[in-house]
């Protein structure tokens, strides 16, 4: 502004008070609304879409599992062989098969088969998962290394490669529970490896060594502290795995391992339909549709539960 | 603030403002601010974590993350407008005109490649070397500029097979390669130790002051920044509060914030107490009757350092005082399992460590992350099992006990972590976090519990409608006074503070300090003090125990280790103190 | 790295013996004739059943068994087909064309599927990115035979682009939709992983200091992002390689391949148990095989890997 000093001399300058107000250290804002992990997940999934997209198709799978007269009176066991192949009419939606049996109707009845032994998968996968992981990841050790070994030799069996050798075993005793058995009991590791790695971050969290310190056994502090913070992930998993349980399940009765040809499934029609591509697509179509879809609906759900639950994966939407 | 010199100013900001957007629109980051850097200065700026600090310095060369956006101001940088520039015209500024060292020397070099890749890369990109014999050439002086001795050896090696300290060297190495006119350092060593920290800090000065570097230095320790710049710039809210010479802010705050942090830093703390200049507390900010009055006003580290000391002689002097912990060669070995084939190697943790807490005070221990400081802790809490020595609590010797009489032992002595977002269980509200000492210990019926728990809530100036809610809402602070309110819940004499404050900003720092002296006042506790922090120290503790290496290097009280350190090392980490080279006084 | 590969190759050691004995003991180990049940409900002809017998060695004690199965298996014996033909001399033949179709596949999915996942990531939120999570998302869902056949249905009967079943040789043109088919699924997997990675890559502190330090957003791209992001995408790749082999199965079967894959699945159809067992144990020992050169391929991705431990 003035002639120029030889050197600088900075000024002190303080700002007014009124621009920057001092509020208090620390202070405590209480919210109007609660907040944790699943207060804060449950908020986010029912603001998307996708999330009532995909539990609209879930609740409709299971109601047509549970009742499927209310979605079609026409017996699907009830064949006209002069039907084979036969178009859509008025009371037959979607058509009839090659035996001549309504299309729409059987894949109705056979919605509870691919439920069912979805649904028993993930019971199995989720009570081994969640034993051997949770047990592995929090007592370390010798115990790790073997149940971890044990894991690492079923993961390296990939488990439909294992269902076919068992349901070729078990060739006379084909049904549901079979076939979610020989499913069930190579897919565990997966969730195993999940939870355990959950569990090797959550087990030297601080909140852990204080109730270590109070004197809380160690098994109560993997059931109050440590298993309820690192099962987050395993619902994600548990959620995605009951699609692929159903695809399995569809993909071992296609190969002709799966259920016998009596028991309706969509694996079996669709097996029994791909000689007739050519000349009769949408008996193959049909039911590739009612099963891309269900298994679209629990992947889509486990998608809209990982970024509820994930924080890091929240950021990436 | 417009400067007159006769030289032209290398970067001068007029009215800054930055916004990040969200989904409810642009929040402001940075509000309005105005900066001037003569070419060789060097310029602190001071703050808190969310004043805008490190936004500030990150917007000069554009590095602001995703949603960041300059919403205003200009940027004038050696005859440059860099706020019009391009991301491609950036691209020339930064490394060859400005140079950069970021904060955490951890995350900050990519984990796959090579040091030496890392360092050519920057070289050839900037220009400064074409070739690979020359790069390489180049590479090796830049690491040897920066202090690694055999340089040459190590271009090959991985981050991971780095010091923390020789990291930082490396990306400082990397800032300084091309020789910028302007370095900007984010809190270039607030993740080392504090001996590591200092050595880094004078060879950066001496490698800046050579080149004629100036420095934009972003802290938020006030007394490292004074120490190390000539002009200190303090940020609150995203606004300058006030701005000038180091040492005349240090002196005069005049800003009540500026105030604010002076009597809360503890740096600067030990160094008042030091000079003298405690007792005439310029700065009481009890005064200031426009600062808005709560329940959680600004705390003076000295006044609640010298309040402590008051009360304690209420009681019998320290020296009469029947010892409540004492610990005799106690010993910890790790067996970590070998590197390659089958080599197992013991690490010592702890090596003999002896010391005694009496009654009532407190006794810090003190030392460097490796030092076993934490190891001893666990002991002494029996989360980790001594190898050899006794821990005499009240006389009786706890470590082989078991069963009924360890969990007796527990209600006697809790613990409260470090880090306060570990620290709660986040799935658990605030009152079962509280309560559950109580339900563990079976002590009083549900109605009974939860009255002690709002008691606990309101010893620790916590609402009580927290009662029902969940960790997350809380910031780092409240976490820890649930984290001390949860220690006290079953009434007990020890408390093993273990870098309790260590992570919280300076003026929350020193509430939870001066939270933790009344409570030692009221409930007659016995403090074991866990930290790195010397300067914290000073304000907190009767005694002190210095640990290197897992041995107790020296003992005394807290004013004989100030006033008249015996040991090398505890010199070394009282000079590592920033701020140690100011006077203070008026 | 010689340290790195032995603990590796040491590992493997347990989980070889394990795999096989789990295969073995499912079949060999359940009450009454195992080789009866493995037939169902066909009657096998007694010359088969015979030679079966002498080949799985039942006479012996359990245990034995399956020590004589193992050495077999390492000896590179994995006995004969239902035909009489040795599994060595199916393999001979048909593993060219499976490692033909397998690589074709692989490439597709991972250069495709990297690519993608970079371009989406870069470009999150963007029209791209929110059709390649769409599309990827749907893949998934789509069992691989549902894929096989609308591909066959689309390109092969409508179109006319392909033909429905390779001729005999199978020549790489023939290869082609299959190799789609067989990338589909676990290129959908590896497009949302290479997303997810990048963008997490994207926000870490040492790509900020690679743009303090000057370099160009062009070489911070691939140097950087790409490079660390890659190291899930591998890591993935190898556990889901199994989904390949079953997709492989599926697809040769239905495509016709004359490949591994339609050799176990013609077994499969057919109810040939003992076939079976044995392709399954190759399977399951390429698995093995793909893990471990996996592992190894991680060790060069990730220094820290290589060094620490």
């Amino acid at each position: 502004m003035s002639n120029n000093p030889p050197t600088p001399t900075p000024k002190h300058f303080v700002a007014p008070l009124e621009e920057t107000p001092l509020v208090a250290i620390d202070a405590v804002n209480v919210g109007e609304r609660k907040s944790n992990l699943w207060i804060d997940a449950w908020r986010d999934m029912r603001r998307r879409p996708m999330f009532w997209i995909s539990a609209a198709i879930i609740l409709l799978v299971v109601v047509v599992a549970l009742f499927p007269n209310l979605f079609s009176q026409i017996d699907p066991r009830e064949c006209v062989l002069s039907n084979s192949n036969g178009a859509p009419t008025g009371a037959h939606l979607l058509g009839f098969n090659k035996q001549g049996c309504d299309v729409f109707s059987r894949i109705i009845h056979g919605t509870s088969t691919s439920l069912s032994v979805g649904i028993i998968v993930v019971i199995l996968t989720t009570v081994l998962g969640i034993l051997f992981g949770a047990f592995a990841g929090f007592y370390g050790g010798w115990l790790d290394s073997i149940l971890s070994r044990a894991g690492d030799i079923f993961f390296s069996i990939p488990y439909i490669l294992a269902a076919v050798v068992i349901m070729s075993v078990f060739s006379a005793y084909r049904n549901v529970f079979v076939i979610a058995l020989a499913i069930g009991i190579f897919a565990w590791p997966s969730t195993a490896r999940v939870l355990r790695a959950e569990i090797l971050r959550v087990k030297n969290a601080d909140f852990v060594m204080a109730s270590r310190a109070l004197g809380v056994s160690n098994f109560k502090i993997l059931l109050r502290h440590v298993l309820p913070n690192s099962i987050a992930p395993v619902i994600v998993v548990t959620t995605i795995s009951l699609g692929a349980a159903i695809v399995a399940e569809a993909t071992l009765s296609f190969l002709g391992v799966g259920l016998p040809n009596t028991t309706m499934s969509w694996g079996n029609d669709i097996s029994a339909a791909q000689t007739d591509l050519r000349t009769a697509p949408q008996t193959l179509i049909y039911p590739s549709i009612a099963l891309s879809v269900t298994v679209l609906a629990f992947i889509m759900m486990g998608e809209v539960v990982r970024d509820a639950l994930d924080p890091k994966a929240r950021a990436q939407r | 603030m417009t400067d007159v010199t006769n030289q032209k100013p290398l970067l001068e900001i007029k009215d800054l403002q930055v916004g990040f957007k969200t989904t409810e629109g642009v929040v402001p980051a940075v509000r309005g601010v105005d900066l001037t850097l003569m070419p060789g200065q060097t310029l602190a700026i001071v703050g808190e974590s969310g004043s805008g600090k490190s936004t500030t310095a990150h917007a000069i060369i554009n590095l602001l993350p995703g949603p960041g956006r300059i919403t205003g101001g200009s940027i004038m940088f050696d005859g440059q407008e860099l706020t019009s520039y391009s991301q491609k015209k950036m691209e020339e500024v930064r490394g060859r005109q400005i140079g950069f060292v970021p904060q955490d020397p951890m995350s900050n070099l990519n984990p796959v490649w090579s040091i030496g890749f890392q360092v050519e890369e920057t070289i050839r990109a900037n220009g400064i070397a074409t070739g690979r014999k020359a790069v390489r050439e180049h590479a090796i002086q830049v690491l040897k500029e920066a202090g690694l001795a055999d340089a040459d050896k190590r271009l090959k090696q991985f981050p991971h097979q780095f010091s923390g300290g020789m990291r930082q060297r490396v990306l400082i190495g990397i800032g300084l390669s091309s020789r910028p006119k302007l370095l900007i350092a984010d809190e270039p060593t607030s993740a080392l130790d504090v001996t590591v920290q200092r050595k880094i800090l004078d060879h950066l000065e001496t490698l800046t002051r050579d080149i004629g570097t100036a420095v934009l230095f972003i802290t938020h320790d006030l007394g490292l920044a004074a120490e190390r710049a000539e002009q200190l710039v303090v940020m609150y809210k995203g606004r300058i509060v006030e701005a000038g010479p180091s040492k005349e802010i240090l002196q005069n705050p005049v800003h009540p914030y500026t105030q604010r942090l002076v009597a809360a830093a503890p740096s600067l703390a030990s160094r008042r107490i030091q000079s003298g200049t405690a007792a005439t507390p310029t700065h009481s900010l009890s005064d200031l009757d426009y600062a808005p009055t709560t329940v959680t006003e600004s705390v003076d580290l000295i006044a609640a350092a010298e309040e402590r000391l008051e009360q304690v002689p209420k009681g019998p002097s320290l020296a009469k005082r029947p010892d409540a912990i004492v610990v005799k060669d106690l010993t910890k070995v790790y067996n970590i399992r070998g590197q390659g084939k089958g080599k197992a190697s013991e690490l010592i943790a702890s090596d003999n460590v002896s010391f005694s807490v009496a009654k009532g005070t407190t006794t810090a221990l003190v030392g460097e992350s490796g030092s076993g400081k934490s190891t001893v802790a666990k002991m002494i809490l029996r989360l980790e099992d001594p190898t050899s020595g006794s821990i005499m609590i009240d006389g009786v010797d706890v470590a082989p006990l078991k069963g009924r009489p360890l969990l007796d032992l527990r209600r006697r002595m809790q613990p409260v972590f470090q880090d306060p977002y570990g620290s709660l269980d986040p799935l658990r509200n605030i009152g079962n976090t509280i309560g559950e000492p109580l339900q563990v210990h079976k002590v009083g019926d549900r109605t009974a519990r939860r009255e002690r728990v709002l008691e606990l809530l309101d010893q620790v100036a916590l609402p009580q409608n927290l009662i029902t809610r969940y960790p997350n809402e809380l910031s780092g602070g409240q976490r820890q006074r649930v984290a001390i309110a949860r220690a006290l819940a079953l009434k007990p004499d020890i408390v093993v503070l273990d870098e309790a404050v260590s992570a919280l900003d300076v003026l929350v720092q020193a509430q939870i300090l001066k939270l933790l002296a009344d409570l030692q006042a009221e409930l007659e506790l016995t403090y074991l003090f866990i930290t790195h922090d010397l300067a914290v120290v000073r304000v907190i503790a009767d005694n002190v125990c210095v640990m290197q290496r897992g041995r107790i290097v020296e003992a005394a009280s807290t004013d004989q280790v100030f006033d008249s350190p015996q040991e090398q090392y505890t010199k070394e980490l009282l000079n590592a103190i920033p701020g140690a080279g100011i006077t203070l006084g008026v | 790295m010689a340290g790195y590969i032995f603990r590796r190759l040491l590992q493997a050691l347990p989980v070889l013996v394990g795999t096989t004995f789990l295969i073995y003991f499912m079949v060999f180990a359940m009450p009454g004739d195992p080789l009866l049940a493995l037939f169902g409900d066909k009657t096998p002809n007694p010359a088969v059943l015979e030679r079966l017998r002498e080949q799985y060695h039942l006479d012996q004690p359990f245990i034995v068994q399956y020590f004589l199965y193992l050495g077999g298996i390492l000896r590179g014996d994995f006995g004969t087909s239902f035909s009489g033909e040795p599994v060595t001399d199916i393999l001979a033949r048909t593993f060219p064309v499976t490692i033909r179709l397998a690589l074709m596949a692989l490439f597709i999915e991972f250069v495709l599927g990297v690519l993608i996942g970079l371009i989406s990531g870069l470009r999150k939120g963007k029209l791209f990115d929110a059709s390649a999570l769409v599309i990827s998302l749907i893949l998934i869902s789509l069992p691989i035979f549902v894929i096989a056949f609308v591909a066959q249905f689309i390109f092969g009967i409508q179109l006319g682009w392909a033909r429905t079943t390779v001729s005999a040789g199978a020549p790489i043109q023939d290869l082609i939709l299959p190799a789609f088919v067989l990338a589909s699924i676990t290129f959908a997997q590896i497009v949302r992983l290479t997303r997810s990675s990048v963008i997490e890559t994207q926000s870490l502190d040492f790509v900020r200091t690679a743009y303090g330090k000057g370099l160009s957003r062009r070489r911070i791209i691939p140097v950087h992002i790409l490079r660390n992001s890659l190291i899930p995408v591998v890591t993935y790749a190898a556990t889901d390689f199994g989904v390949l082999l079953v997709g492989a199965t599926v697809t040769e079967g239905i495509f016709n391949v004359p490949g591994v894959g339609r050799t176990l699945y013609q077994a499969i159809i057919r109810g040939e148990g003992p076939t079976v067992v044995s392709f399954v144990t190759v399977m399951v020992l390429i698995y093995l095989v793909v893990n471990l050169v996996v592992d190894l391929l991680y060790g060069l991705l990730d220094p820290r890997i290589r060094y620490v431990k």
